[in-house]
């Protein structure tokens, strides 16, 4: 034992190559090798913060994500038009700027029935627009067209627009705002795949069923 | 004097071994920039790749500077593009090289890439040299579509929600992985700065290694030779040939052979600073408010062409064509060494490669001039902005005339033309009664059909009738108007009555 610790210059096997020099010293090639593990070990260890510290947005339940908030006031809606209404996103974070302002279009059928589309193409999330005398929204991007009720009438979406929940609490109009719409939310809401931007999670909510018998015909 | 140069001279000649014994860098890097190359490959097609090395130097360089300025937040993004265009002195200016140096170095990379393919280049012993090099042409691209977010404007924006879009049709993770993308549950601050970051330190990191391998493994390997039809490479004498081709012609890389590579990368140079001089900066166009959503937003002309090909999938292959046709292309090109590693490397004798890159070529060309002009988009403002011509209203009875208001007013003209003005979207309605007959022209549109809305609920049958009998005059330069052969058959058969069976009379259409 003694005498591979000697200082390299002393050493009785200076004859062999430094790979023999290796495999004569057993002892260093295995504290060399518990170095690794243990270095293996420590990486693991913090590659957890490393890892969850990056992916950590993608680990919130999505329909934890988001409140309700108001958009306005009942009256501010004539019934039988279409509006686009900003609201701030309960969601924005501090450096969020003009993008935690999201618009919305906000459709009055007649008495308390409501609907709420998101701004955002079911094909590809270009911004939509309202033609109120065609009665359609046209999408800049692709020509994604839907109907005034939000069901695909042309184009290459392959669904409706998506649509916030809604409810009316007194007479003002709130909605159900978080997530970014897209088609991943939507495979997330198991039972209707129309057009819930959240699933319809607690009984508390109570959704205004305004199209329960016109969303089927959604699903082209 | 000439003691006090000589005795510079030897100072400098001391200083240098000074640090050379300490560094020991310069002479091997002088060897390998001296070792010989077969003679026949001292091409003017031989530049790119060092052009495009060239061109990444000046986009970190003037990266570096835009970074002095930029402030990588939802918040501030826009506004500090607008002060290096408008109030830092030149500003403009490199926030314009480091665009079109952009643009430049993605052109040359695909050039190099041709290049590499056509030449055969690609073949043993360097099949690996090909891979490293697909990897710094996703890493390029990567840097160009990242670099387009850092332009934070209306495009960026919803350029970053259509990307998003793609990614939520990723199955079972499609929701986890938009919020990975965005870095929250909507677009903003995270977002961009998780851009940034991939912008700035990742992907650039990559890339400068990724070029450093590279460029070690075709000094290792040496650059090939020019291919002559009938010189096959084989993986058993590859290797010997090359040597003894070296052997016989070699000249040294350096000088001998570089001189072009200098020239190539200083013409390309001064060009991206003269496009840059000549053109300006790219944007920022309006601010990145998704309240605005007056705006039709496209990506840079690199992407262009994905944004045309999204317009024409149709619905029910479009995810699968999304998920899967970028990874079977990016496996075709990374095995494509693997499988054709030996034979002939002379374009005179590899049709099928000849045919590749020409159909991808032409493809592309195609998909990205469609994407210049986008004949799928409805003009939104054509209801408004563009009248109907008034030879169109020559001698039209007063319902006529009503019909060519509910054609504007009923927004027709976003998506068909008249006199060649209006969208693109639906056909020209010069000559519609020439196609459709009445009911035809009144089923299609209260009903619509062939990606026509339908018109039934925006239309009221006054209305209805007024249009259709507007759309019946425009019949082209007074051609016939459509017939329905099916009428008049049965008004044949109801008029006439068919002959007894005995002498059947055969009957015509018109």
């Amino acid at each position: 034992m003694s005498e591979l610790l000697k200082y390299p210059g002393e050493s009785s096997n200076n004859d062999l190559t430094p790979d023999g020099k290796a495999a004569a010293h057993t002892r260093r090639v295995f504290l060399f090798k518990l170095a690794v593990g243990l270095n293996v070990l420590v990486g693991a260890v913090l590659a957890v913060p490393l890892v969850g510290y990056i992916i950590s947005p993608s680990l919130k339940k999505g329909s934890r994500t988001g409140a309700w908030i108001k958009i306005g006031d009942v009256n501010e809606f004539p019934a039988g038009e279409t509006r686009l209404v900003s609201f701030r996103s309960p969601v924005a974070v501090f450096d969020d700027g003009q993008t935690g302002d999201i618009p919305c279009w906000v459709r009055h059928i007649s008495g308390r029935k409501f609907q709420v589309f998101a701004i955002n193409c079911a094909h590809l999330g270009c911004p939509v627009r309202w033609f109120a005398q065609a009665k359609l929204f046209l999408c800049p991007c692709h020509g994604g067209a839907y109907y005034e009720d939000g069901a695909r009438a042309a184009g290459p979406p392959e669904r409706g627009l998506f649509l916030y929940k809604h409810r009316l609490v007194g007479d003002s109009l709130v909605i159900h705002a978080g997530d970014m719409p897209t088609l991943a939310t939507q495979a997330s809401c198991k039972g209707d795949p129309l057009v819930q931007i959240q699933p319809a999670n607690a009984a508390s909510v109570t959704v205004t069923t305004a199209n329960a018998t016109e969303s089927t015909s959604w699903q082209a | 004097m000439a003691s006090l140069k000589e005795r510079g001279t030897v100072a400098g000649l001391k200083a240098y071994h000074w640090i050379e014994f300490r560094l020991g860098l310069v002479k091997p890097l002088s060897e390998a920039a001296q070792h010989p190359t077969p003679a026949d490959n001292a091409s003017w097609w031989y530049v790119f790749g060092s052009a495009a090395t060239v061109l990444l130097m000046l986009q970190v360089v003037t990266g570096i500077l835009l970074a002095l300025v930029y402030a990588p937040t939802a918040n501030s993004a826009w506004t500090s593009l607008n002060v290096l265009n408008h109030n830092i002195p030149l500003g403009w200016y490199i926030r314009a090289v480091h665009g079109w140096g952009s643009n430049f170095m993605v052109a040359v990379v695909l050039i190099h890439m041709v290049q590499v393919f056509m030449f055969g280049s690609y073949k043993f012993p360097r099949e690996l040299t090909w891979m490293v090099g697909v990897g710094l042409l996703l890493l390029t691209l990567g840097m160009a579509f990242t670099g387009q977010v850092m332009r934070f404007d209306q495009d960026a924006y919803w350029g970053l929600g259509i990307g998003a879009s793609i990614a939520s049709r990723v199955p079972f993770i499609g929701a986890p992985l938009v919020h990975l993308i965005l870095g929250g549950p909507i677009l903003g601050g995270p977002t961009l700065a998780r851009f940034f970051t991939l912008h700035v330190f990742v992907i650039p990191g990559l890339l400068l290694a990724g070029v450093g391998v590279h460029v070690f493994m075709v000094l290792r390997h040496g650059v090939s030779e020019w291919p002559m039809p009938g010189r096959i490479v084989r993986k058993s004498t590859y290797v010997r040939e090359y040597h003894e081709l070296t052997e016989k012609t070699g000249i040294p890389f350096v000088p001998d052979a570089a001189w072009k590579d200098a020239v190539f990368a200083a013409a390309i140079l001064f060009t991206v600073m003269a496009f840059a001089f000549f053109f300006g900066p790219f944007g920022p166009n309006g601010q990145p408010d998704p309240t605005i959503i007056q705006t039709a937003p496209k990506p840079d002309f690199i992407f262009l062409w994905i944004y045309a090909v999204l317009a024409f999938l149709p619905p029910a292959i479009e995810t699968p064509t999304m998920l899967v046709v970028p990874v079977v292309g990016i496996a075709a090109l990374l095995l494509l060494p693997i499988f054709a590693s030996e034979g002939e490397r002379h374009w005179s004798r590899r049709p099928v490669a000849v045919l590749t890159v020409s159909v991808i070529a032409v493809t592309l060309g195609i998909f990205t001039r469609l994407g210049t002009y986008t004949p799928w988009s409805p003009i939104m403002d054509a209801w408004t902005s563009d009248a109907v011509p008034p030879a169109y209203l020559h001698n039209r009875t007063p319902l006529e005339r009503e019909g060519a208001i509910v054609l504007q007013n009923k927004q027709c003209r976003n998506c068909h033309e008249l006199d060649g003005v209006g969208g693109l979207r639906g056909p020209e309605l010069d000559s519609v009664a020439t196609r459709l007959t009445e009911n035809e022209l009144i089923r299609q549109v209260l009903q619509g059909g062939g990606n026509m809305p339908a018109y039934g609920d925006a239309l009221n049958p006054s209305e209805t009738k007024a249009l259709v009998s507007f759309l019946m005059t425009l019949r082209g330069k007074n051609l016939q108007p459509a017939v329905d052969a099916s009428q008049t058959i049965v008004h044949d058969t109801q008029f006439h009555l068919p002959e007894p069976a005995s002498s059947p009379q055969p009957r015509h259409g018109p």
